[in-house]
């Protein structure tokens, strides 16, 4: 085995393709040693739940074909690639991190990997979450939690933990992961890696096991904004079997990654500085300072409706989550519980399946859309929705873009905040937003605190101009923005 | 109190969860806490907000309207294949209607 690839997935989607085309390496002999990297790191952070190896090793066979007979094999030839639990794999077993689902084997592919597969992307395993990806730490895991790579005693992050940390520890090259109120952006942030959730709609969710529906995202992991950006590409687009996929022509992102950031307008807003932690403070300023450096024109903004984005979204994200995980009733998925009546199993089987925070979601989501709490809760909160929506709006009538922390601290350790539920929905804060107004939005490295504990920058643009985040991000990450 | 245990009893079989005594009692809690939380929504006049019933679109509403082919769909074996208890083509469910 040569020496590049004893580092096996730590590699870029460009020199995986050089590799490949150099035959340095065989997809197979990739493939095998990302599986081989991941299992052993499992025992440390468990980020997989599941290893797909037979679908990977014949996904490769068939790249490594593709080139001996001298065809294109597509823009993720040979790239290993980790799948959140929560999107379905035909044939391969798919749990969302609960005991609900715990043998649940899809008879069906999502979308997403569907097109990841026929850009030649290799799948080596489900990476582990917060169960139906309801969680901020990862602890909601009814598999146990996944650990840091950067620090093994703190949270990777949640829900989607297992494919931040896959990427981080160099078991893949990139993921995939979801988003509904911060999902994605907060493990990137805490796991150091890029991760970026899309403009709503900018990717089929045919496939993604239903969250709340109006707030969900399919959106990719990388350790390189480039990296993300060509994972977005292959799974973007207009799907017919998810009605709200948009039709908007999908953009060449790679194109835009031309470093021509100097006079875009970065706005920065006030609500977001509010309470920070002073390390992660500290690191953003300096982001900040990286930024205007290479010609951006920074202003304070304001968005007023901030502060009551918690409330809004733990109204319209539990209705919807409530409705959504009612079809978990012992009859179509896997687990019964017995019961007398039919009534009897739904209560028992759901009562036995579902942990805790599902529980709380479900109870929370239920008590609001009961009779008589509709318009006190759910429709105050879609009006409130749409005050948040029109502050970006009218944010980005001044500005080209958006920039702030992820969140307001850094990983903490296990166990720290599982008590409290109302500290840990606080802490979505500036997550939450980006994904009630269903604008494009990821976290980009921007350094690490004195304990070596990773910071992610947050960057917003407005619907569908994905382009221009990733400009901005990867002229950011160039500048060596992430070396802090 | 926001929420009181008997309305958790209650919400609870809305949902159709059984939840043993101590987690009535730690629902209780949180969903109070959550719910005060919540409260501070009333500080904002929405009298004349629209409320936000879509996230974005940019197409006319009949763009997702296709033709009416037949296609194939699942089939019964795939369909049944993760059920708990199918039985004869079906799933199977305690009995529900007395004869």
């Amino acid at each position: 085995m040569s020496a590049r690839l004893e580092s096996a997935a730590s590699l870029t989607i460009d020199q995986v393709r050089e590799g490949l085309k150099s035959r340095e390496f065989s997809a197979v002999e990739l493939a095998e040693s990302a599986l081989e990297h991941a299992q052993q790191e499992n025992s440390k952070t468990n980020a997989f739940l599941y290893f797909s190896t037979d679908r990977a090793l014949a996904a490769a066979e068939h790249v490594d074909k593709k080139i001996a007979g001298g065809e294109d094999p597509g823009p993720l030839a040979g790239v290993p690639v980790a799948v959140k639990d929560v999107i379905v794999t035909k044939g391969v077993r798919t749990t969302c991190g609960s005991r609900m689902l715990e043998h649940y084997i899809p008879p069906y592919d999502a979308t997403a990997v569907k097109r990841l597969e026929q850009a030649g992307g290799i799948i080596i395993g489900k990476t582990n979450c917060d169960e139906f990806a309801m969680g901020s730490s990862n602890e909601n895991s009814a598999y146990g939690p996944v650990r840091n790579p950067a620090a093994l005693d703190r949270v990777p992050g949640g829900s989607s933990g297992g494919s931040a940390a896959a990427v981080a520890q160099g078991s893949t090259v990139v993921a995939l992961g979801s988003d509904t109120g911060g999902s994605i952006r907060q493990p990137a942030s805490f796991c150091g890696v890029v991760g970026v959730t899309p403009t709503y709609g900018r990717v089929s969710r045919y496939g993604l096991v239903a969250f709340a529906s109006s707030l969900d995202h399919i959106g990719p992991f990388g350790r390189t904004v480039r990296d993300a950006a060509l994972l977005l590409q292959t799974i973007a687009g207009r799907d017919e079997m998810d009605a709200t996929s948009a039709f908007a022509p999908v953009t060449n992102y790679l194109a835009q990654l031309d470093g021509k950031v100097s006079g875009m307008k970065i706005g920065l807003p006030s609500e977001y500085f509010e309470g920070l932690g002073s390390e992660t403070g500290d690191l953003i300023q300096n982001g900040i300072k990286a930024l205007k450096s290479l010609g951006c024109e920074a202003r304070e903004i304001s968005l007023p409706a901030t502060k009551y984005a918690v409330a809004c979204y733990y109204i319209i994200a539990t209705a919807e989550a409530s409705s959504n995980l009612a079809r978990y009733d012992g009859v179509r998925y896997t687990i019964r519980s017995d019961g007398e009546t039919l009534s009897d199993m739904y209560r028992a089987t759901r009562g036995a399946g579902f942990g805790a925070e599902c529980k709380r979601r479900i109870m929370l989501g239920t008590y609001v859309l009961s009779h008589g709490y509709y318009d006190a809760y759910y429709l105050k909160a879609q009006k409130v929705r749409s005050l948040i929506a029109e502050d970006f709006r009218r944010a980005f009538t001044e500005v080209d873009a958006i920039v702030s922390p992820v969140s307001p601290f850094p990983a903490f350790k296990l166990g720290e905040k599982l008590d409290d539920p109302l500290e840990m929905y606080l802490s979505d804060i500036y997550t939450i937003t980006g994904d009630l107004a269903g604008i494009p939005c990821m976290s980009v490295p921007c350094g690490k605190t004195a304990a070596g504990l990773p910071v992610g920058m947050q960057i917003l643009t407005r619907h569908f101009d994905e382009a221009g985040m990733f400009r901005l991000a990867d002229a950011f990450e160039k500048a060596g923005g992430f070396a802090g | 109190m926001k929420i009181t245990e008997s309305q958790v009893r209650y919400v609870a079989d809305l949902a159709n969860l059984k939840l043993a005594d101590e987690e009535i009692g730690r629902l209780s809690k949180d969903l109070d806490e959550i719910l005060t939380h919540i409260e501070t929504l009333n500080e904002l006049d929405t009298s004349n907000v629209q409320p936000m019933a879509q996230v974005s679109f940019d197409a006319d509403e009949s763009a997702t309207l296709r033709e009416d082919h037949e296609r194939a769909t699942l089939g019964n074996e795939a369909a049944l294949a993760n059920a708990p208890q199918p039985g004869s083509g079906y799933y199977k469910v305690p009995k529900v209607i007395e004869r």
